[in-house]
């Protein structure tokens, strides 16, 4: 892989409610980021699968954001926001013995209003995932 | 998990929004990837897709191509969703099979790098593709309702919900915890800032409910237990024994007067006594005597005094505890509010001297059915009250005690004090304020006026310290004016705390209703300003105190505004709910029970051994499709499936 060339790919996965309202209004406001994150509206924070964080590092992702509501009272769906705080810390506890470091996965709470807090939670990811450098796991024998 | 069993037939629709997207995102380029994606058999641009035109061209091309799928990329699905469902529903495809890749909002408002922004875009197309190539065309879920309503609280907030259901001709069963309807409100003595007499206008509409042909009333009641879903609740409410029959009481007090036992009111806060066997307040709705079991002597010496005397012999010692069940379709709860216990704020003496009293207290000194019959006279000894104190924020505001502002407070000590210097001739009134609150019609006029008119001295800083001069018995009030910057010691006969307001619904209830409620107790909303009176759960609405502190005129309003929102559900045939909802696959499900246990509506549960999703009671979280160890539960249309050929489409 030429180093000069690459662009880390990051997917963030943004509850309908929260975050991706947020985003939404990120751009009705022309807040500039980083295109180098892709969202991938989901219903709750609580949807994203652990396995779905594996899969996009396996297939390529460089960085994964899962951003949800702030407090339990917060959450559409109750305390979905509150599964996905637990299942991604514990699979940040995992991921390094994939040999993928934890920092390349990212929580964070972004409510409907806070757009300038999506964009800098984008613009301040997409910096560490380029410091970090291009994800490189041996899965199955394969490199990826 | 496509129902259909033909291959998908993908049509790309994408806008320029005039310069919004074609200024910065590549159309041409993106049409030009898109038609090389599998499954695409159509792609094409067009300044403005929402247009008319725009929606012709996609239905034309659905028509001739035989699409049955579509994917717009466009702005965001808030936007334009239902304007593109209802377009390719009117040529016969499913609503569900549209899918809009949000290529404005998150790709060319966001982005100036015209390559950055079209690579991007086409990824969001990408994503959006292979999930419209797996969404299930899905039919809205519908269920009939029960046409009747359950009210919990039989305040000012549930008796106008109730009147406003049944008058609609909708029936209402109402749960009132108390043995009489009426709640706080029938405690008050005047209304700010009309000073209409609270009991003049509240123990008609008291009258009125107990006569309505459509409302049951369940007085002494509790709702223990809540299941089943909007339109089809069922409840079961727990009926306390009153040992006396309700038809067959006369109101004759022959009981009372002979009753040996001695409590205090809590009608008249502890201003007074009432006996085992009471009526609240004469005007009590249902109009009929009550025993309290905790404190009769018959169940400790066998005592009968009330029994002998009965004419009507509406006295039944062997009355017992019921467990009524109802279906109901909806549940507005009003549960009202106590006040803060003023005893915590030690500052302020309360409860260790007799002349330092809370707001409802003082409500019932100025009611004229109160203990004082309308006379202003210290509790500690009868003396007439010349000089009073009130303390405002006495647990508002404050760190220690209450965060909020109980928003109810200026207002009625303001009230208090104009009534005070009404009936009292020359005597004098203080206040100690933080702020004066009085936002509302009329309202800050009315603090003019008792400031004004009727020389109310408004003090503004805290109290400090309240005690009692052990050689004339006065109590002694200490407080910083910061107007002035100077300590000061008011002399008083009495004290008034205005006690700020706390949320009384019990835990156990929100948890069996499923509705959040902030950190203080207040039921939350389902959106603070565009849902003010619907909790998450749906059928279940919330009004008055239970929602957050307010006046009285604000809690009719919101009740009023609760009884419609439940009409307009009662009213309609069906409650139709959107379909994505999660599915069990029965194959795979190994009974584990782990999504039982994840689900915040309860909405899985076990049938013969597998689990089994209530359609009308799941909200389409998808909690329970990652907990589950067999892997058997997908959200439709939002399957593991779709969201990692997504996932894939967008990092490969």
């Amino acid at each position: 892989m030429n180093l000069d060339s690459w662009e880390p790919k990051i997917v963030a996965f943004l509850c309908k409610w929260c975050s991706g309202a947020a985003a939404e209004l990120a751009g009705v406001s022309r807040l500039l980021y980083s295109p180098n994150v892709i969202p991938i509206i989901v219903p709750c924070s609580g949807r994203v699968d652990p396995d779905l964080i594996v899969e996009a590092f396996m297939n390529g992702a460089d960085g994964v954001i899962v951003a949800g509501c702030h407090t339990p009272s917060d959450c559409h769906y109750i305390a979905g926001n509150f599964k996905a705080f637990k299942r991604v810390y514990m699979l940040k506890k995992l991921l390094s013995d994939f040999g993928i470091e934890p920092e390349r996965l990212k929580l964070e709470w972004v409510s409907a209003v806070e757009s300038q807090k999506l964009k800098t939670l984008f613009d301040e990811f997409t910096s560490t995932i380029r410091k970090l450098g291009p994800l490189r796991v041996k899965i199955r024998g394969g490199s990826v | 998990m496509c129902l259909s069993s033909e291959e998908p037939r993908i049509g790309v629709f994408v806008c320029h929004c005039g310069l919004n997207i074609a200024g910065v995102v590549d159309v041409k380029k993106v049409v030009e990837e898109a038609k090389r994606l599998p499954h695409v058999v159509h792609a094409e641009d067009y300044i403005y897709m929402c247009s008319a035109p725009g929606q012709e061209l996609i239905k034309k091309a659905i028509l001739e191509k035989k699409l049955n799928a579509v994917v717009v990329a466009a702005c965001t699905p808030t936007m334009h969703y239902e304007t593109f469902a209802r377009a390719i529903e009117a040529v016969g495809l499913n609503r569900y099979r549209l899918e809009m890749a949000v290529i404005r909002e998150f790709s060319s408002w966001v982005h100036t790098d015209k390559k950055k922004a079209t690579e991007k875009a086409i990824k969001l197309v990408k994503a959006a593709v292979v999930k419209v190539a797996d969404n299930s065309p899905l039919e809205p879920v519908k269920s009939r309702t029960v046409r009747k309503a359950l009210v919990i609280g039989g305040g000012i907030a549930g008796i106008t919900v109730a009147l406003d259901l049944a008058n609609a001709g909708i029936p209402v069963i109402l749960v009132e915890k108390t043995p009489t309807i009426g709640g706080k409100m029938a405690m008050l003595s005047e209304t700010f800032p009309t000073l209409d007499c609270a009991q003049c206008i509240l123990t008609p509409k008291m009258a009125e409910v107990a006569r309505h042909p459509l409302i049951k009333i369940y007085t002494n009641s509790e709702v223990v237990d809540v299941s089943g879903f909007v339109g089809n609740f069922k409840v079961k409410i727990l009926q306390r024994a009153r040992y006396v029959k309700i038809g067959d009481c006369r109101l004759c007090g022959f009981c009372e007067r002979v009753c040996p036992v001695k409590v205090p009111s809590e009608f008249n806060r502890g201003l007074s006594d009432r006996k085992a066997i009471y009526i609240p307040f004469p005007q009590a709705i249902p109009p009929a005597y009550v025993i309290d079991k905790a404190n009769c002597r018959h169940w400790v010496d066998g005592c009968d005094k009330c029994l002998r005397v009965c004419p009507t012999k509406a006295i039944d010692f062997n009355d017992e505890d019921k467990l009524v069940e109802e279906e109901v379709g909806v549940i507005i709860v009003a549960t009202g509010y106590d006040l803060y216990p003023a005893e915590r704020l030690k500052e302020y003496s309360y409860g260790l001297y007799r002349d330092v009293i809370d707001s409802l207290q003082f409500e019932r000194i100025l009611s004229a059915g109160g203990p004082t019959k309308g006379l202003i006279l210290r509790p500690s000894d009868g003396k007439p009250v010349k000089r009073v104190v009130f303390i405002q924020c006495a647990g508002s505001r404050d760190i220690n005690h209450l965060e909020y502002c109980s928003k109810i407070c200026c207002m009625y000590t303001a009230k208090h004090a104009l009534i005070f210097k009404e009936r009292v001739p020359g005597g004098e009134a203080y206040v100690f304020y933080i702020d004066i609150r009085a936002a509302g019609k009329g309202y800050e006029e009315f603090i003019k006026r008792v400031q004004e008119e009727f020389q109310v001295n408004y003090i503004r800083g805290r109290v400090n310290r309240v005690y009692r001069d052990p050689k004339t018995g006065d109590m002694v009030v200490v407080g910083f004016d910061t107007l002035t910057g100077q300590l000061l010691t008011v002399k008083a006969d009495l004290v008034v705390l205005a006690t700020g307001l706390v949320p009384q619904l019990p835990y156990e209830l929100a948890s069996k209703l499923k509705i959040p409620f902030d950190k203080y107790g207040f039921v939350q909303e389902a959106h603070p300003k565009l849902r003010p009176v619907e909790t998450v759960t749906s059928g279940v609405f919330v009004c008055g105190v239970a929602h957050g502190p307010k006046d009285i005129a604000e809690t009719v309003a919101q009740a009023s505004a609760a009884a419609a929102k439940a009409m307009e559900l009662l009213y309609s045939e069906y409650i139709v709910k959107e379909p994505l909802v999660a599915v069990v696959d029965r194959d795979l499900c190994s009974g584990c029970r782990v999504c039982i246990g994840i689900c915040p509506y309860g909405a899985l549960e076990l049938v013969e051994g597998k689990a089994k999703v209530n359609e009308l009671l799941c909200e389409g979280c998808g909690a329970c499709v990652v907990a589950c160890p067999s892997r058997a539960i997908e959200l439709r249309n939002y399957s593991t499936k779709q969201l990692l050929e997504m996932v894939k489409a967008v990092v490969k």
